[in-house]
């Protein structure tokens, strides 16, 4: 945990509004909640404004989506700098990678993905990589403990990586053809590697 | 009543209670920094922890209800105990937690020795620390010209936060991250515009909020102290003016449940350098078109002679909304012996009328009685300008909910929500003929209230405005036995008290409009009275505190004291009587105003018989009875409303004004005052800039 602050305004877009498509969501949204606690939709709507901003929060965004819901645009701002899954400031155009840390993944060798977040994006995390396509920051438990090391880029996981596939799923983004999420080895989601080892003798 | 034993003694109290609130009841100190009784509980400092007995863990008695206590096995009495090594070792740890992080910079910070953190640490803190670690540096915020922030001091218990979005009604201050890293502050440091802000230096239980303007300027105990009440609005909040020696350092607020609660505006409390620049420290005269400075006695020898050349009838007196009403008495006294009849205090030209009787310009619900009302119809006025402590009060009433507002006149934000009815009396006349809706829903209320502002009189169809309004009152139900639900608001501290004691033209006076007519009056006093442009021609006395317009425009200037520099009877808005004590002396040669006018009327031949405060206070007493029950309120008679509201009159079609376009800046004093003008320049390019967007 650090101190959060949104980015410094050189790296703010002038202006924010959600798309048409988008507005139309966060209608929906705001209806789940009854009159007068529209508040509620708060985390839904700043998590569309990141990702229509291209997966970071912008300061712009925050006051659009206080003045949507009618309130106090400190408010938001509140619950923007809470919750450190909302990026304030620019990441990777084509990938954020969030590095597990928590113990399975550091015992099952995080720290070695790290190294090649160190060596392929920026040697600090929440730094863009210089073609500014990548950027990286290790995050806590994101609850794929049995498949670990594992990362989170966008909305998917990778699971079960080695340095060397860790690689591959960059090379991926990086040239526009992400590998499939899940687990890199020979598994499925989270069954034995190499298979089922019980109840083999159940029909299908 | 709900039975609970604390500390081994049993206490009956509501079952909504606290424990905290038992335990006060009961006689136990319970120390705290995040509760306050006047805001929401938040329970998170956690230094009020008690022992309650089946519970695991000492609970936080703050936000503990005594109806949520388990009684024992055979229906005993729940036990809480207050005093036990358990308890005691419970805040020991809250204490060190909280002075881990809190830097040890008592010698420099502004809250030492009215600090809660330090008196309290003096009972829970240990004498050193196991924390090796660095502390917390945390960057201090901008949040305003009236607080400072030294933000590695705060404890986190958001006090702040919730003051500005409950009590003030603005909600700018928020806490950002977590954890160890939350930060309070405003939206990306923004100045805070509420009028109530000053109230977070006061609420803020460690030196992380100060007092911008007397940072670094005293220590508390070096500060002689009085008690007085406050002249910057109507509404005659209770303060306590802070001195060392003859210098006012600061004015805080006093608790006073029928009038402030514990609440000042910040004008009340920022005036202060106000009272120290623009001074007028000794008497001038006008010669060759320029102001000379003078003795006593050559200005009252001037005066004397202008007087004497003068006709009663050709002399004239216009009171400000600064007098106390020992001033207006002795110089209305003066010049009544000299057979004047010319004396108005509605400088403004207000359509108040005492003969009318007192209820037609009371706030007869009174503020505390706001909260007994169910139903509020606003005409012609900002509250929240006009008297911010008072819209604190409405907004608490419409905080615990049916409390349906509705607004005639320019539309503003009230900090709260309200029907808008129109601008104008078209729309009163409406409301009082019942034929729009919300004229039924102040029918169905049980206590509606009518607030009508003082300015929606200073029109020319002033008196039909206050007819109406008195109408609409008395129509829709707000005038009913045990409850008088028709309010003036007024902006001058001084009008109420002037009307009690007729410092209105005589039978065959005229008004100040009147007065300030070119070539009607020979001779004007202007006791305070900055709002009023006299054209050339009258001889003009101005006897006031500061260089400001009626200064400007003197002839003879005689420097009188202001409000903490004597002891003066203030009327309220309510009627309530209130006494302003003196906490220092005037500057210079100036002297009391009362004093002034007793030393003149020697010279001009008409010798007031009193030759102290407590005989002058005698006479006044004895003309007006009603004055002498300090803190307390004479009723109105409602019949007088109905007989206001019958008297008719026509009214104009054009909307109601606000009179306080700029609320850092309504009287000299605030005009003099650095503190007030930057507040009020921040002001003006907030609504600049939010009226670009």
């Amino acid at each position: 945990m650090s101190v959060r602050r949104v980015a410094p305004p050189e790296l703010q877009p002038k202006e924010f509004s959600f798309t048409a498509e988008n507005a139309d969501w966060a209608k929906k949204q705001i209806a789940k909640y009854p009159p007068g606690r529209q508040q509620s939709a708060i985390i839904p709507l700043l998590w569309r404004a990141q990702e229509q901003n291209g997966g970071w929060l912008p300061e712009a965004a925050i006051r659009h989506v206080a003045d949507i819901l009618e309130m106090a645009h400190i408010r938001a701002l509140e619950v923007a700098t809470f919750y450190t899954m909302f990026l304030l400031e620019p990441c990777g155009k084509k990938a954020h990678v969030q590095v597990c840390g928590t113990t399975p993944c550091m015992l099952r060798g995080a720290h070695d993905l790290i190294e090649v977040c160190k060596r392929r994006i920026h040697e600090e995390p929440h730094h863009i990589s210089a073609d500014g396509n990548f950027s990286w920051e290790e995050v806590e438990c994101l609850g794929a403990c049995v498949n670990a090391p594992m990362v989170l880029i966008w909305n998917d996981t990778y699971e079960d990586l080695t340095p060397a596939s860790f690689e591959k799923v960059l090379d991926g983004f990086a040239n526009g053809q992400p590998v499939k999420p899940g687990p890199q080895i020979d598994r499925q989601f989270g069954a034995p590697v190499g298979g089922p080892t019980t109840l083999k003798t159940v029909k299908a | 009543m709900a039975k609970i034993i604390i500390d081994g003694t049993e206490v009956d109290v509501p079952p909504e209670y606290t424990l905290l609130q038992a335990a006060e009841a009961a006689g136990a100190e319970i120390p705290r920094f995040c509760f306050h009784e006047r805001l929401s509980i938040a329970g998170n400092c956690r230094m009020c922890l008690v022992e309650l007995k089946g519970s695991p863990k000492p609970v936080a008695s703050c936000a503990w209800g005594v109806r949520d206590c388990r009684p024992g096995p055979n229906g005993e009495p729940p036990v809480v105990n207050t005093r036990t090594p358990l308890v005691r070792k419970a805040r020991e740890g809250v204490m060190e937690f909280l002075l881990i992080n809190h830097p040890l910079d008592c010698p420099i910070c502004d809250q030492g020795g009215e600090c809660d953190l330090q008196d309290q640490a003096m009972a829970y803190g240990v004498d050193s620390s196991r924390f090796h670690e660095n502390k917390r540096a945390v960057e201090d915020k901008y949040i305003g010209p009236l607080v400072k922030t030294i933000m590695n001091r705060c404890i986190h218990c958001t006090r702040c936060i919730r003051f500005s979005a409950e009590v003030a009604g603005v909600p700018e201050l928020g806490a950002i991250g977590r954890g160890e890293d939350m930060e309070i502050t405003t939206y990306l440091e923004h100045a805070m515009s509420s009028e109530l802000q000053g109230n977070v230096v006061d609420l803020c239980p460690v030196g992380a909020l100060t007092s911008k303007p007397y940072a670094f300027a005293a220590r508390p105990w070096e500060l002689a102290k009085t008690e007085t009440v406050d002249v910057m609005d109507a509404v005659g909040s209770a303060i306590r003016v802070d001195t060392r020696g003859r210098e006012v350092m600061r004015i805080l607020p006093r608790n006073n449940d029928d009038v402030n609660e514990e609440w000042i505006s910040d004008k009340t409390r920022h005036v202060v350098d106000g009272l120290r620049t623009q001074r007028l420290d000794q008497p001038y005269i006008r010669d060759n078109g320029r102001l000379k400075p003078a003795t006593w006695q050559q200005a009252f020898g001037v005066i004397a002679e202008h007087v004497k050349a003068a006709g009663a009838n050709r002399i004239g007196a216009i009171a400000g909304d600064l007098a106390a009403v020992e001033d207006m008495f002795a110089l209305k006294e003066m010049l009544s012996r000299l057979g004047v009849q010319n004396f108005d205090a509605n400088h403004d030209g207000a359509a108040f009328n005492p003969s009318l009787g007192r209820a037609t310009y009371l706030f007869n619900p009174t503020i505390a009685g706001i909260e007994q009302a169910d139903a509020l119809l606003i005409v012609g006025s900002n509250p929240r300008k006009e008297a911010a402590v008072l819209n604190a009060r409405i907004r608490k009433r419409w905080r615990t909910g049916k409390f349906p507002v509705a607004l005639i006149g320019e539309m503003a934000d009230l900090t709260y929500p309200y029907d808008y009815l129109g601008g104008g009396p078209d729309s009163l006349a409406e409301t009082a003929a019942g034929r729009d809706i919300f004229a039924d829903t102040l029918r169905k209320a049980e206590r509606p209230l009518v607030l009508l502002g003082a300015s929606a009189l200073t029109r020319k169809d002033g008196s039909g405005v206050a007819a109406l309004a008195a109408k609409a009152a008395v129509e829709l139900g707000a005038v009913k036995d045990g409850w008088n639900g028709f309010g003036v608001l007024h902006t001058g501290a001084a009008r109420v008290g002037a009307l009690d004691i007729g410092f209105v033209p005589g039978a065959s006076g005229i008004s100040a409009a009147e007065m300030a007519m070119p070539g009607t009056l020979d001779v004007l006093f202007l006791l305070g009275a900055d709002e009023v442009d006299v054209p050339p021609g009258a001889f003009v006395v101005y006897v006031g505190t500061h260089g400001d317009a009626g200064a400007h425009r003197a002839d003879v200037i005689l420097p009188g004291a202001a409000y903490p520099e004597k002891s003066g009877i203030y009327v309220n808005t309510e009627g309530r009587v209130q006494i302003a004590n003196r906490a220092s002396f005037p500057p210079g040669d100036a002297r009391e105003d009362w004093a002034i006018f007793r030393a003149l009327s020697d010279v001009l031949g008409a010798k007031l018989p009193y030759d102290s405060l407590a005989a002058l206070r005698q006479g006044l007493f004895k003309a007006h009875p009603h004055l002498q029950r300090i803190g307390q309120i004479a009723p109105g008679d409602a019949a007088d409303i109905r007989r206001l509201a019958a008297q008719g009159g026509a009214t104009e079609k054009a909307p109601f004004r606000s009179p306080v376009e700029d609320f850092y800046l309504t009287n000299p004093i605030a005009r003099a005052s650095a503190v007030m003008a930057e507040c009020s320049a921040l002001a003006e390019r907030r609504t600049a800039l939010s009226a670009a967007e």
